[in-house]
């Protein structure tokens, strides 16, 4: 059973689930696998015990030459109202996360492309993503994806959910 | 019972080789404070996940003007080449040869596997010791905010 408390949200996560489910609160990468398995997982056992699942930035600069550059894009389709979808279809297809594949996704998702672009790009979207993983990481985070309740890691949740342990 | 070095020892006398082929020694950390993260292995997946770890936030350990350093019993040329392939800054310190020489006296060394045990030794402005760890097992990654607190404390 997870561990979450509403006092754990802000006005400007990222959240979806039932308002009366467990709250779920995840640090992840967009460039991750086990980022992805751990959101395919969670989709599955959503199934058959709903939760509520909050998403914040671990994108590290260094980790993956692409991490960042995800992280903001997926902001800039948050801005259009398209957060979840991106962050989907990103997960089901890691292979495609160049620049032209981004354009053709949020074509896909219906967005302004150049918007977007511009978005994404954007110092608000960037200090976005920073300040998430910032705050991660000086909460203790040391890989991705991280599962945290109560304000720190806990790890116990990650080999729940990702190794099924 | 570890024999990790404690809080209030003065450092003793080390050498360990640094990348552009000189030496970093127990005078060398005179005048500022010096952290020591000890790791396994060069690329290993885990050491990997660490030292970006605390590169993310190079600004907070500068902030309270802590010099970081990486040591391993890697030689040199893996060292550079690992922090290359990472693209972290944090300068590697190489406890080669005689292996392990320093991690012994710190108590940092894992005879059983031959590498540097997975460990923060902090040292103050006067060499000595302001705060130490062991890591349960080299797979337990210390998180930085472990560090900025005994550097806040």
């Amino acid at each position: 059973m997870w561990i979450g408390m509403d006092s754990d949200l802000r006005t400007d996560d990222h959240v979806r689930g039932p308002n009366e489910a467990e709250l779920v609160v995840v640090y992840a990468d967009f460039t991750c696998p086990y980022c992805a398995l751990a959101h395919a997982r969670l989709t599955q056992l959503a199934a058959e015990l709903p939760v509520r699942r909050v998403f914040r930035h671990l994108a590290l600069k260094t980790k993956h030459p692409r991490a960042v550059a995800l992280g903001c894009a997926a902001e800039a389709a948050g801005l259009q109202g398209a957060f979840w979808p991106f962050h989907d279809a990103v997960y089901a297809d890691q292979g495609r996360i160049d620049d032209p594949h981004l354009w053709e996704l949020a074509r896909r998702l219906g967005l302004d492309v150049d918007r977007f672009e511009a978005d994404r790009r954007s110092s608000a979207v960037i200090e976005r993503v920073q300040r998430d993983t910032k705050e991660a990481v000086l909460a203790g985070a040391m890989t991705t994806p991280t599962f945290f309740a109560n304000g720190k890691p806990d790890q116990a949740r990650y080999h729940e959910v990702v190794h099924n342990e | 019972m570890s024999d990790l070095i404690e809080p209030g020892a003065p450092a003793p006398e080390f050498s360990l080789a640094t990348e552009d082929g000189g030496t970093f020694t127990n005078e060398d950390l005179k005048g500022q404070t010096t952290v020591l993260v000890f790791y396994p292995f060069a690329f290993s997946p885990v050491c990997t996940d660490q030292l970006q770890i605390y590169e993310e936030v190079a600004d907070e350990f500068a902030k309270r003007d802590a010099k970081l350093y990486a040591v391993s019993t890697d030689a040199t040329w893996s060292q550079t080449a690992f922090r290359e392939k990472l693209g972290v800054s944090i300068p590697q310190l190489s406890d080669f040869e005689p292996k392990g020489a320093t991690s012994k006296q710190l108590g940092t060394y894992f005879a059983p596997a031959g590498m540097t045990n997975r460990a923060i030794v902090v040292f103050g402005p006067d060499a000595t010791v302001r705060w130490s760890y062991l890591a349960p097992s080299p797979g337990d990654l210390p998180g930085a905010n472990l560090i900025l607190e005994a550097l806040d404390s």
